[in-house]
């Protein structure tokens, strides 16, 4: 059941990234033959950890809601927004272009990162 | 359990039982069977043993009850049973000595915002002897769409985001909302247009109303660092220094404690489901596990009679236990 859930974020979260790159006016390139490289980011004890990550363009990055409680990953800038994670869940986006990409839940707002693109 | 506990305010320079130089804190934790209870302005605290010793001064014109934090979906260690739990709230209601008129209910009803959460709140909240409910939204209720569902379950007559004003004997009761629009390193907040309607709504009101103002985030700064406050909550207050008798409501911080200053006596009500640590004293504020024997003692409802002619309306913390 946790995991069949977990694969319906998973496929919104994809959803969503398909979407930003139907949408963008060339910021977000596809690269369906490239693999992208994954990245993991842990929402643990009301913290992104690592806070600021740094990753190539082309990187798709993963969160997982490690806590009791639930959280949301959302762009400050709006360019990405999960739906709320429970327990476990993921959500993923691919960053396809150079910048620096702030985020916070909104559930929580003392609680921001940062994914930095090279 | 039988030794007798109470405090009393220290710096009463005017002899009226208000503290101005505005800081007195009570932390109520119930497992230890300790109560705080303000009457006429001065706040005193209890053993649950005494409480006899209340006498008819708890008894007052207006009896209605606070309910928090229900969280209904939550499955986790700190409290696998959020069904059970809220029951037990439901009876300590039912079993209260005065009768309360009516229940507010200071947000995170659901713990994600899913219909059958709402569904299973109001199904239980049927068995309590108060029948009307005012809710207020937590951060937990309007999920995924910016609080629309929760407006078309509770909203009904609401303006805005599902802030309303009522009166009842008298006293002027306000319910605002401030866990929506939230903003990246922030902490609750209210907006300008509530902050409007707030002050229009209040403008008429004579300055002897006792006013009672609920909201799920505390409107005062309990502990900025884990967002326990609001941004634009000393706009909101300024609104009120007319009125001698202003009492705030608040939930979210899953733990009774209180402050008074000047004509405002700050309150927040234990959680029916699940305990948080105390400010600063864990990693995070996520949720506390402790002994099961012991989870009841940290949970509880809040019991306010209003007294005419009382400066400040008295607050009772009742655990589950």
């Amino acid at each position: 059941m946790r995991r069949s859930v977990s694969i319906a974020v998973l496929l919104v979260a994809l959803g969503l990234g398909i979407a930003g790159l139907d949408t963008g006016t060339g910021r977000f390139t596809a690269s369906a033959q490239q693999k992208p490289e994954t990245t993991e980011v842990n929402i643990d004890n009301f913290r992104f950890g690592p806070g600021t990550l740094t990753v190539p363009a082309g990187t798709t990055v993963t969160w997982t809601n490690r806590d009791d409680i639930p959280h949301t990953v959302v762009s400050t800038e709006g360019v990405f927004k999960s739906r709320v994670l429970d327990t476990d869940e993921k959500f993923s986006f691919t960053f396809s272009k150079a910048g620096s990409y702030p985020y916070f839940c909104s559930i929580h707002p003392k609680m921001t990162g940062k994914v930095v693109v090279q | 359990m039988s030794e007798k506990k109470r405090d009393e305010l220290l710096n009463d320079h005017n002899h009226d039982g208000i503290d101005r130089r505005g800081f007195l804190k009570c932390m109520a934790w119930a497992g230890t069977g300790a109560l705080c209870v303000v009457q006429g302005g001065v706040l005193k605290s209890y053993s649950l043993t005494s409480m006899s010793e209340l006498g008819p001064k708890a008894t007052g014109q207006l009896s209605f009850v606070q309910i928090s934090d229900s969280h209904m979906g939550f499955n986790k260690a700190a409290n696998p049973d959020v069904v059970g739990t809220l029951k037990a709230a439901v009876d300590k209601i039912n079993g209260l000595a005065t009768p309360p008129e009516f229940m507010l209910h200071t947000g995170d009803i659901s713990h994600l915002s899913k219909p059958e959460e709402f569904d299973t709140v109001d199904q239980i909240l049927k068995s309590a002897s108060a029948k009307d409910v005012f809710f207020v939204p937590g951060e937990h209720d309007v999920l995924n769409d910016d609080g629309k569902q929760y407006l078309e379950r509770y909203g009904k007559g609401a303006k805005g985001a599902g802030w309303y004003s009522f009166d009842k004997k008298g006293v002027h009761f306000i319910g605002l909302v401030n866990v929506l629009n939230l903003k990246a390193g922030g902490l609750g907040t209210l907006g300008q247009e509530q902050l409007e309607w707030m002050k229009a709504d209040v403008k008429h009101l004579k300055h002897s109303t006792p006013i009672v103002v609920f909201a799920h985030i505390p409107l005062w700064s309990v502990y900025p660092e884990w967002g326990w406050g609001t941004e634009d909550s000393a706009q909101a207050l300024a609104y009120l220094k007319k009125f001698g008798s202003v009492t705030v409501l608040n939930g979210h911080i899953h733990q009774t404690m209180q402050k008074v200053e000047g004509n405002v006596t700050f309150h927040t009500a234990a959680s029916t489901a699940f305990p948080q640590p105390q400010p600063g004293k864990a990693d995070s504020p996520g949720p506390m596990k402790v002994p099961a024997e012991q989870l009841r003692s940290l949970l509880g409802i809040a019991d306010v009679n209003f007294v005419r002619g009382q400066h400040a309306l008295p607050v009772v913390d009742f655990s589950l236990a």
